[in-house]
């Protein structure tokens, strides 16, 4: 038996179809994650996000690095780019200063961006690059097989801590507020909604904006800690989330089983690159400053 | 008659039962058939209490379902 | 099509090759670049940095050489022409990114001035010794081209010369300086800018929904694309199709892979840039680049009032190596010399092209200063012999 005949007791609206759909490269689905990941959940959020932001789709583009989130770009029916390991950010940098009308989406994991590009994040963060960056935190390495990430909790058990992690894990959320990010908030993919309006936030936020969202990997987190599949990991994330905008993100730590602080962190004004850049030059230079015109059509 | 309804891939589905869980009228359960993949979808079983919120498609990590309002 | 007017800066200039290669850029239309200091390079982007904000564009300063070479991608796939300078070491950083830009097939131009290595080596002193990195540094299969300039109005001219190639064959393109020719100052002269030929970025006329980003036209070469326009195009370093969309098949591999390094077949040969001098009826022939071939210079200079027939033939773009010229002359010539400030890389390329028809002697030269050209000479008298 390969067809499952499923009832269906109603007619379907002809005109009926999935909103994330249109945001999609449908023509590669299904998708490569795992069943009970949550990145695809995070992606409806984004799909969500860009509808109801109303945002021009051809202005946005998507940079990811490398990893299972990494594949977000590859899925998105958007100018996107799946770069190399770490460099999303100074890719998108790149991108953001050639062509400032962009929407500058980097949308990666947390061994992509804390680890291999940890340097790219805090000096972005620095300068207020106006790139909106949205981490899928699965608190480790799940392409590569469920290695240790600095994201891992204490006593967590992975394929290169197979003893236990002993090593002091980051706190993203707080890193990104010492960087000087503009915006920072923490959610998990039980959080579909709160998700959905932060990303919309961001969309409409100059700077330097950081979302971590919490997802599950049962394939390779939780299996090989003993904490259930997808599904179980998402009723712990209902279970310990504690929402509180506005808290101190030093004191948001994540640890092994304990609880989650959720919310929006950090909303704060900061002039962005362009605008210091402008200033600057303005000053020095005065009317002999030329605004940037790096992208052409004709050269 | 119900609000909504859902619509659901079935071959899309990787059976993780996050829009059966979550939906908040119990419109749906995991169904004993499988896929061709062999995963098990979700199956509709209170169709007339649905209100076409989406939040199954919200949750859905393989975009296999969706919820919609009819139009009146 | 000519160049931009705002960047170029017409007239006769005293300028070291770093400055010569920052006015080169700004002549071809790169209006972006990104850089992180080091040795002896770092002369280019300070003169862009000054330059820049009077022109229109736009000089950062990224937190390493990783970052700054995948940062001008990002501005090239925006819209820009975009460069990147380094040295040995920022070199190395680099090569993860000058293979996303082959593999991407992404117009840009990475320059090193290189200097001793390997490691830290020697910051301030010449070598030529990350030849064979600017070829086959990065892992994987795949072609660049490198130019050596070997004096600064060629650091100008093969800048233009550079970005036009880019653009051209949608690859990384390496100007491969030394610190010689890079802190050495002469005359350079700037052309008007109706002088000055630039190739255009062959963007698509094709519709988005007809449009493939890596669809070869007819010279292998895909059209391009910008961020924003409408294509929703896809781009990845993973093996991929026409479209742009991964595909870890044998095909699609070996399609790929193949055509990234056949499409650049003609600069090996019909196409390939040289100076030759005293070639006919030579019985040595030095093949020398960059700051050696003045050395070489001499040396040739020397052995002819010696009544030794000695030819020269300079390369000019590196790679693709000009085999099939090699070849020619290897079938009417003694020997060649081949003197490098390294312990042997190029040499090898010659040697290789030669197929044993003619005699290969390398005149090694570890770096730190150039040869004497009497060893050159030496050498020279030796193979004549």
């Amino acid at each position: 038996m390969n067809e499952t005949t499923l009832e269906i007791p109603y007619e379907i609206p002809a005109d009926a179809h999935n909103p994330v759909e249109p945001f999609l490269r449908m023509d590669r689905m299904p998708h490569i994650w795992c069943p009970g990941c949550g990145i695809g959940t995070t992606v409806n959020c984004f799909t969500r996000a860009l509808l109801d932001s109303k945002a021009d789709l051809d202005k946005v583009a998507v940079v990811s690095g490398i990893g299972c989130t990494g594949r977000v770009a590859g899925y998105a029916r958007l100018d996107s780019f799946h770069t190399t390991h770490g460099r999303a950010i100074p890719f998108a940098t790149g991108l953001k200063l050639s062509n400032p009308e962009l929407q500058v989406v980097v949308y990666s994991g947390d061994g992509d961006l804390f680890a291999i590009g940890g340097n790219h994040f805090i000096h972005a963060a620095r300068r207020n690059m106006d790139l909106k960056v949205i981490c899928v935190n699965n608190l480790t390495y799940a392409m590569t097989g469920g290695q240790t990430a600095p994201t891992t909790p204490s006593k967590v058990i992975s394929a290169t801590n197979p003893y236990g992690v002993f090593e002091p894990s980051f706190n993203l959320v707080a890193l990104a507020e010492a960087a000087g990010a503009s915006y920072v908030a923490r959610w998990t993919t039980y959080h579909v909604k709160q998700l959905a309006r932060s990303m919309e936030e961001i969309f409409k936020k100059k700077g330097f904006c950081f979302i971590e969202v919490l997802s599950p990997c049962p394939t390779l987190y939780q299996r090989r800690n003993k904490m259930g599949d997808g599904l179980d990991t998402m009723k712990f994330y209902k279970e310990v989330s504690k929402v509180r905008h506005g808290a101190r993100t030093s004191e948001c730590e994540l640890t092994k089983s304990g609880e989650i602080v959720v919310g929006k962190f950090v909303d704060r004004e900061r002039p962005d690159y362009f605008e210091l850049l402008r200033a600057q030059m303005t000053e020095s230079l005065g009317d002999r400053y030329a605004e940037p015109e790096v992208s052409c059509s004709e050269c | 008659m119900a609000k909504g309804f859902v619509s659901i891939t079935v071959e899309r589905c990787k059976g993780c039962g996050f829009c059966v869980e979550f939906c908040p009228t119990h419109v749906l359960c995991l169904s004993s058939a499988f896929n061709s993949k062999g995963y098990h979808p979700p199956n509709i079983v209170s169709a007339e209490k649905c209100s076409g919120c989406d939040l199954c498609g919200m949750y859905c990590p393989d975009f296999a379902i969706f919820g919609a309002r009819y139009a009146r | 099509m000519h160049a931009d007017p705002k960047g170029v800066l017409t007239g006769v200039h005293f300028l070291d090759g770093d400055h010569a290669c920052c006015e080169g850029t700004l002549a071809a239309g790169a209006r972006f670049a990104a850089g992180y200091p080091i040795t002896p390079s770092t002369e280019v982007v300070e003169r862009f940095a000054w330059r820049i904000p009077t022109v229109g564009g736009l000089f950062i300063q990224m937190e390493d050489e990783l970052a700054a070479s995948i940062a001008i991608q990002g501005a090239v796939w925006g819209g820009a022409k975009a460069f990147t300078v380094t040295s040995g070491p920022g070199f190395s950083l680099m090569m993860e990114h000058i293979g996303y830009a082959a593999m991407t097939e992404t117009p840009c131009v990475f320059v090193n001035v290189q200097r001793g290595g390997p490691s830290t080596g020697l910051p301030t002193l010449p070598a030529q010794a990350d030849m064979m990195q600017a070829r086959w540094g990065s892992h994987g299969d795949y072609g660049i081209i490198a130019l050596c300039p070997n004096s600064p109005q060629e650091c100008f001219d093969l800048t233009i010369q550079a970005f036009n190639l880019a653009e051209e064959f949608r690859v990384p393109v390496m100007l491969m300086l030394d610190e010689c020719v890079g802190h050495m100052t002469e005359k350079v002269v700037i052309p008007e800018a109706d002088g000055i030929n630039i190739v255009p970025r062959r963007f698509t006329h094709k519709s988005p929904e007809e449009f493939r980003l890596f669809e070869p036209q007819a010279d292998g070469v895909p059209d391009m694309v910008k961020a924003g326009d409408g294509y929703r195009f896809h781009v990845t370093g993973l093996t991929h199709d026409e479209r742009g969309y991964p595909n870890m098949t044998v095909d699609t591999q070996d399609r790929m892979v193949r055509r990234m390094q056949t499409k650049l077949a003609p600069l090996a040969g019909s196409r390939a840039f040289f100076e030759a001098e005293h070639l006919e009826g030579a019985d040595v022939v030095v093949v020398s680049y960059g700051i050696t071939s003045r050395v070489a210079q001499r040396a040739i200079e020397l052995a002819r009032q010696q009544g030794v027939r000695a030819g020269k033939f300079r390369l000019i773009s590196a790679w693709p190596f000009p085999a099939a010229h090699i070849a020619e002359l290897a079938a009417r010539v003694k020997a060649f010399v081949v003197p490098e400030l390294n312990l042997g890389q190029m040499v090898n390329e010659v040697e290789r092209a030669a197929a044993g028809k003619a005699a290969v002697i390398p005149v090694t030269h570890a770096g730190g200063t150039v040869h004497n050209p009497e060893t050159i000479l030496k050498a020279i008298v030796e193979a004549a012999r």
